[in-house]
């Protein structure tokens, strides 16, 4: 481990059911205090990943550490899972209990002294925004409401990591709002937050730091502004033949949107270069504009480049 | 905790006051049908009292049969879900990323259930019990120990179908639990038979069902308790033939066999546990 305090760290840690390889081989060290967004499309690895770091399923090769303890310690990793939350992608609970008798019993599991859970219990419904229903059978709530119990539980005891699979994913736009305010008040406290989503507007408006990935490996990993630093800009030019183009192409990667041409991964100082170099190939220069680049952008323009 | 829970599930959903209520009546009705017991006339004369109390013991060991029935289809029918259900339904996620152990979660389960097996046949079988005593006065000559036997025979087979729940899903492993509750039964009947016609192959089937699921074996233990000796006796002149009539059994049960019961209970709890280690929920 590092001099900083490490929260999760991963070393190849991967997954096979039978032929099928979940996750490939995943590395990454998420530091104490992070907000960390684990973004990929449906079926990228995710929520395996989760489960492997919660001792929900075994890996089947590499290492994890939880909070310090590896995942291959079964009994030093349920110790350390005391001061771990989770909100599952699929959240239920008990329908025949009442939400407080749900939060009652997750205190009771964490193992947290009888005398604090009515002021837990009290401050997981208020967050959650549940106190008024907290009485009602949790079989009576809506989807958002469970999946809000669901947070709920995962705050409980006041823990050092809280991992949250697609915690959004029932919510309609105030509650998605309420769910990044939670997310901003638990890095205040200092908790570590492990964000898996696929919504990236989410994890752009949350996050410190990044990992994106795909079929089971990580892509790319860094801090938002890392990730979004690759500048472009877009040109809006006539008469740009093969040549012409490929004197565009020694710039940066470069994408057609209709009339204009997106040029990546060009430094702001070479633009005047680059507009010279489309005239003496015979093209007309309309307009050159910066293109801000959304953390949408570049999750799509990693997702289409082949990785290894 | 997870026992704590899974009685409170017991008692939310009715599931408890359901069977029981359903029993209450089932015990009305056997209660009305042992008050006729003593009505009945032989050429206008009421059957002697020794008579009377042989018919009862024998309506009460079938009725008790049709009640170890009930009570082997219920344990079946509320445990074989118990792991599978909060898999299948992500309630298990939860709990297992909480700092309990697979062990601990299977074991609570386990404790839950058997609680709620104890209570349902204790509390259904005394009663029964305590009306026939009301109304025939007839009392089987060891009731503690019979209620005993047939607490043990729903913790086996409820135990049994705890194990297959951290595999299959409720209504598979409910529906393997019930078929080999019979196949016990009816391989009770076969090593009678095999007794009977001093066939040791037979016989060994019997013996060999018998330890596989032990229901068929306490089921004759807890028979053995209620049967009055004179009927033993005339069992016993009937010869090695009567072991085949699953209402009857000659002999108590050894203790060797009750140890096994212990044993095979620990071992297959130990085997869910087994398995649901390596099951990823």
């Amino acid at each position: 481990m590092g001099a900083a305090p490490v929260a999760i760290r991963t070393e190849e840690l991967a997954k096979r059911y039978g032929k099928i390889t979940a996750l490939a081989g995943l590395t990454m060290s998420i530091p104490a205090g992070d907000v960390f967004g684990f973004l990929g499309p449906n079926g990228a690895g995710k929520t395996t990943a989760v489960k492997l770091l919660l001792g929900l399923a075994r890996p089947s090769g590499g290492e994890g550490w939880v909070l310090g303890a590896p995942l291959s310690d079964r009994a030093a990793h349920q110790a350390a899972r005391r001061a771990v939350g989770y909100l599952p992608e699929l959240f239920r609970y008990q329908n025949w209990l009442s939400a407080r008798e749900v939060l009652r019993a997750h205190c009771e599991l964490i193992g947290l002294d009888r005398a604090v859970w009515d002021a837990e219990v009290k401050d997981a419904l208020a967050i959650v925004g549940l106190a008024e229903r907290a009485d009602d059978r949790v079989g009576g709530y809506s989807k958002g409401m469970q999946q809000r119990l669901g947070l709920g539980v995962a705050l409980l005891g006041r823990p050092a990591l809280v991992l949250l699979d697609e915690p959004t994913s029932a919510l309609d736009p105030v509650g998605r709002h309420d769910v990044r305010e939670v997310i901003r008040a638990l890095k205040d406290r200092g908790t570590t937050v492990f964000l898996n989503s696929h919504l990236l507007t989410e994890v752009e408006q949350v996050c410190d730091r990044v990992a994106i990935v795909d079929k089971g490996r990580v892509i790319q990993v860094g801090t938002l502004d890392e990730l979004l630093t690759t500048h472009a800009v877009r040109v809006r030019a006539a008469g740009l033949d093969g040549a012409g183009l490929a004197a565009v192409r020694a710039f940066g990667e470069i994408q057609n949107e209709g009339e204009w041409t997106v040029v990546r991964g060009i430094a702001t100082e070479r633009v005047p270069d680059l507009v010279r170099a489309i005239v003496e190939a015979g093209g007309r220069v309309y307009a050159v504009e910066p293109r801000h680049e959304s953390l949408e952008d570049r999750f799509l323009s990693l997702l289409e480049k082949p990785h290894a | 905790m997870i026992a704590r829970l899974v009685l409170r599930e017991a008692a939310r959903r009715r599931l408890l006051l359901a069977l029981l209520v359903l029993t209450l009546i089932v015990i009305a009705l056997t209660g009305w049908g042992f008050s006729r017991i003593p009505t009945i006339t032989q050429r206008g004369v009421p059957l002697p009292d020794l008579q009377v109390k042989l018919l009862a013991s024998q309506f009460l060991i079938v009725t008790m049969f049709m009640f170890s029935f009930v009570l082997a289809m219920a344990a079946v029918f509320i445990a074989s879900p118990q792991i599978s259900g909060d898999v299948e339904s992500g309630t298990a996620l939860a709990i297992l990323s909480r700092p309990i152990g697979r062990a601990e979660f299977v074991v609570g389960k386990w404790i839950g259930l058997a609680a709620l097996v104890a209570i349902y046949a204790g509390v259904a079988a005394a009663i029964e019990l305590g009306v026939v005593n009301a109304v025939v006065g007839y009392v089987p000559p060891e009731p503690a120990q019979f209620i005993a036997y047939i607490i043990a025979e729903g913790l086996v087979i409820m135990t049994f179908a705890l194990l297959l729940s951290t595999r299959l899903s409720g209504m598979v492993g409910g529906v393997i639990a019930l078929v080999l509750f019979g196949i016990g039964w009816i391989g009770g009947i076969v090593g009678g038979i095999g007794a009977a016609f001093d066939n040791a192959g037979i016989t060994h089937v019997g013996t060999a069902t018998k330890l596989i699921l032990p229901t068929d074996g306490l089921w004759r233990g807890a028979v053995y308790a209620l049967e009055p000796q004179a009927l033993v006796a005339t069992g016993v002149q009937a010869g090695p033939a009567a072991a085949a009539n699953p209402f009857y059994a000659s002999a108590a049960a050894p203790l060797s066999f009750e140890l096994y019961v212990v044993g095979w209970v620990a071992l297959v709890l130990a085997l869910a546990v087994y398995s649901f280690n390596a099951r990823e929920p």
